[in-house]
C-alpha cells in the first residue's frame, strides 16, 4: 500500500466562534442552542486528508463524528470542502458523554469504517480538549502520533515532524494509524460553491449507538466516569482598559498607557 | 485517603518543574505518594524525588521505553495502577503526559480531568478538581464518579516544593509493553536549540502571533521591542509555520516568561499561550479581532490593525526616549 486508501477525519460541531458561549445552569453542559459550525481545528486534519485524494483521486474519505442530529448541518461544511461522506453518531444516550464515553462511541464508529489512517484536529474550539485521540488510539489498540506539524504519507507508513517542550521530533507510524494534526501544518481550502452545491448530495448516513452495537450504558452522562459539580466566577482581575483604533491612533493612548505605569 | 500515584517527566537527566508541583500537591494532600519514572535515566531520576515528596518510586528503563514516546508509558502505569491499587493518577500537562493520561484513561476505562489548576480532598477521600472553563470566564469544580481517577494539571499550576525532604524507596517497574504501543518510531529526537538572547530575562517582550500575516512583518515588532529595551517572542503557531526560532517561543510547548511589559501583537490566545506569559505584569494585547481570548487577560485591549499601530508606537516611544 502506497498511500492510504480510505482517511476517517474525526471532527466535532462546536458552538460559533461569535455566538456568546456559556454553561447551561441546570445540566452544567455547555448551551448547544446556538449556532453551530465545524471546530476550526477539524478543518486541518480535513485539509489534510484531501491533499491525499488531490493525489490520488480513488481515497475516500470519511468524515466521523458523534452530536445532535442537527450536527449535520453544520459539518455539511466537511462534505463541501471534498469529503465523500459523513458518519454522524446521533443518540439522546449520548449526549454529556466525557472523555471514555466520547471514546468508546467513536471507536465504534471507526472501526466499523476500519480505515488506513484515522486524523484529529488539535483540540475542539469549546472545551479546549486536547486529549481524545489518544484515547481512541489505545481504544483501537493503534499506533499514533500526535501535534504533527507535518505529515508524510507512503509505503505504509505515516511520517511526522511535531513539537515537543524540548523542540522538534520526527515520528514515524505504520497504517493503519492515529495522527492528530496541528493548525500549522496547512492552511484548509474554502468549500467552492460546486462543492457547497454537491454536498448536500453527498451520503450522510445518521447513526445511533445500537447501530453500532455500544452499549447505551457505555455513552453518555451513564458511561461518563467524571462529573461537573458546580460552576462558580473566577476571581475577579483587574479591569481591562478597551480602546478602538482608527488608523493608528491607538498608538498615542498606548503611549500614555504605558508612561502612566512607567513602563517607559 | 487516596493513594495517588504521580507520573514523573525527566528530560536530559532533570525532572520536569510542572511534575515536581504536581508532586508537591499530591503531598500536601497528606498520606503517601508514589511517582513513576519512565525512560533511560529513570533510577537517577528517582532517588531525589524523595526530597520532593515521594515515599516510593517505580522505575522503567527498559528498551521499549528508551524513546520518550506515550503509548509504552499507558503500558507501564496500566500495570503499575492495577498491581499497586493506586486510586488516582496525576499527570503535568505536556504533549507527552497528555498523551498517556487520556491512554490511560482508555485502557482503565477511567475519568480524566484535564486542564485542572487545584486539587482538593473533600471528606477525607473525595477529591474535587477546579478547571478554568470558556477561555477562563468561569471556574468549574469537576470531580470522578469512581476510581481509578486521573487529572492532567494545567501547566505551572503548582510550585515545587523546597526538595528538602526523606529519601525515597526507588523500586523495578513492570517493563512489558504491548506490540501496537512500540509501533511508532522516533526517527530524531527533539535537542534543545539555544540562540540568541534568552526572552526569560527579559523586562519588556514584544511577542507576535498569526496575526501578523507573514514572518517578514516580524521587522516590526524587532524595531518595537529595540525602541522598549527588550525582547521578541512568538507563538506557537507562527514557529511551527516556520517565522520565527523556537527558542523564543512563549507558551506550554515553549517558555514561561514574567516580563513587566508583555505587548501581544496579533496573537488571539489561546490557554496553551497563557500559560507561558500569564504572570507579566502588564500585558497590552493588540489584535484585530475584537473577541480575540487574548483581550480576556490583557490590562489594556486594542481593536485593529497592528500593521498600523506597532510602528506609531515605536515612532512614540523613540521620540519619547529621545
Amino acid at each position: 500500500m502506497l498511500a492510504p486508501v480510505k482517511i476517517v477525519v474525526c471532527v466535532k460541531e462546536v458552538p460559533d466562534a461569535a455566538a456568546p458561549k456559556r454553561l447551561d445552569p441546570s445540566t452544567h453542559r455547555l448551551d448547544r442552542s446556538v449556532e453551530g459550525a465545524l471546530n476550526e481545528f477539524d478543518t486541518h486534519a480535513l485539509e489534510e486528508a484531501l491533499r491525499v485524494k488531490d493525489g490520488a483521486p480513488d481515497t475516500e474519505v470519511v468524515v466521523v463524528s458523534m452530536g445532535p442530529a442537527r450536527a449535520a448541518e453544520s459539518l455539511r461544511k466537511a462534505l463541501a470542502m471534498g469529503a465523500d461522506r459523513l458518519l454522524l453518531v446521533s443518540d439522546d444516550a449520548a449526549a454529556g458523554s466525557d472523555l471514555v464515553a466520547t471514546t468508546a462511541v467513536l471507536a465504534a464508529a471507526i472501526e466499523r469504517e476500519s480505515p488506513d489512517l484515522v486524523l484529529f484536529g488539535q483540540q475542539a474550539g469549546d472545551s479546549d480538549g486536547a486529549v481524545l485521540w489518544a484515547a481512541v488510539a489505545d481504544r483501537l489498540r493503534l499506533p499514533m502520533i500526535s501535534q504533527a506539524a507535518s505529515l508524510e504519507l507512503g509505503g505504509g507508513t505515516a511520517k511526522a515532524k511535531r513539537q515537543t517542550e524540548y523542540g522538534y521530533d520526527v515520528l514515524q507510524s505504520p497504517l493503519p494509524a492515529v495522527v492528530a494534526v496541528s493548525d500549522a501544518i496547512n492552511d484548509p481550502r474554502y468549500p467552492s460553491l460546486k462543492g457547497i452545491m454537491g454536498a448536500k448530495k453527498k451520503p450522510q448516513d445518521v447513526v445511533t449507538l445500537a447501530d453500532l452495537g455500544v452499549d447505551p450504558g457505555a455513552a453518555g452522562e451513564a458511561g461518563s466516569k467524571t462529573e461537573v459539580l458546580a460552576v462558580s466566577d473566577p476571581p475577579a482581575r483587574g479591569d481591562t482598559v478597551r480602546i478602538e483604533d482608527e488608523g493608528g491612533s491607538a498608538a498615542e493612548a498606548i503611549l500614555s498607557f504605558l508612561q502612566e505605569r512607567k513602563l517607559v | 485517603m487516596a493513594k495517588p500515584l504521580v507520573f514523573v517527566e525527566h528530560h536530559e537527566g532533570e525532572p520536569a518543574k510542572g511534575s515536581l508541583g504536581v508532586l508537591a500537591k499530591a503531598a500536601s494532600l497528606g498520606g503517601d505518594v508514589a511517582a513513576a519514572v519512565v525512560g533511560p535515566g529513570a533510577r537517577a531520576v528517582g532517588e531525589g524525588l524523595g526530597a520532593h515528596g515521594a515515599g516510593t518510586v517505580h522505575a522503567a528503563e527498559g528498551p521499549a521505553l528508551e524513546s520518550p514516546l506515550p503509548q509504552p508509558r499507558v503500558d507501564v502505569l496500566a500495570r503499575l495502577v492495577a498491581d499497586g491499587g493506586y486510586d488516582t493518577v496525576l499527570f503535568a500537562a505536556s504533549v507527552l503526559a497528555a498523551d498517556v493520561a487520556a491512554g490511560l484513561a482508555a485502557r482503565l476505562e477511567a475519568g480524566l480531568n484535564w486542564d485542572l489548576v487545584d486539587l482538593e480532598l473533600r471528606d477525607g477521600d473525595t477529591l474535587v478538581g477546579r478547571r478554568p472553563a470558556l477561555g477562563d470566564t468561569v471556574l468549574v469544580d469537576v470531580g470522578w464518579k469512581e476510581t481509578p481517577r486521573i487529572a492532567l494539571f494545567r501547566s505551572g499550576a503548582f510550585e515545587p516544593g523546597a526538595g528538602d525532604g526523606a529519601a525515597a524507596e526507588v523500586l523495578d517497574a513492570p517493563e512489558e509493553v504491548e506490540e501496537f504501543s512500540t509501533a511508532t518510531a522516533m526517527l530524531e529526537q527533539a535537542h534543545e536549540e539555544s540562540s540568541g538572547p534568552s526572552i526569560e530575562d527579559a523586562d519588556v517582550i514584544v511577542a507576535g502571533g498569526r496575526g501578523l500575516g507573514e514572518a517578514a512583518k516580524f521587522a516590526l515588532l524587532e524595531e518595537l521591542a529595540k525602541a522598549l529595551g527588550g525582547a521578541v517572542a512568538a507563538t506557537r503557531a507562527v514557529v511551527d509555520a516556520g517565522w520565527y526560532p523556537y527558542a523564543a517561543q512563549v507558551g506550554q510547548t515553549g517558555k514561561s516568561v514574567s516580563p513587566k511589559l508583555y505587548v501581544a501583537c496579533g496573537i488571539s490566545g489561546a490557554i496553551q499561550h497563557k500559560v507561558g506569559m500569564q504572570s507579566s505584569g502588564t500585558v497590552v494585547a493588540i489584535n484585530k479581532d475584537a473577541n480575540a481570548p487574548i483581550f480576556e487577560y490583557a490590562d489594556l485591549a486594542v481593536v485593529g490593525d497592528l500593521h498600523e499601530i506597532v510602528p506609531k508606537l515605536t515612532e512614540l516611544v523613540r521620540e519619547r526616549r529621545g
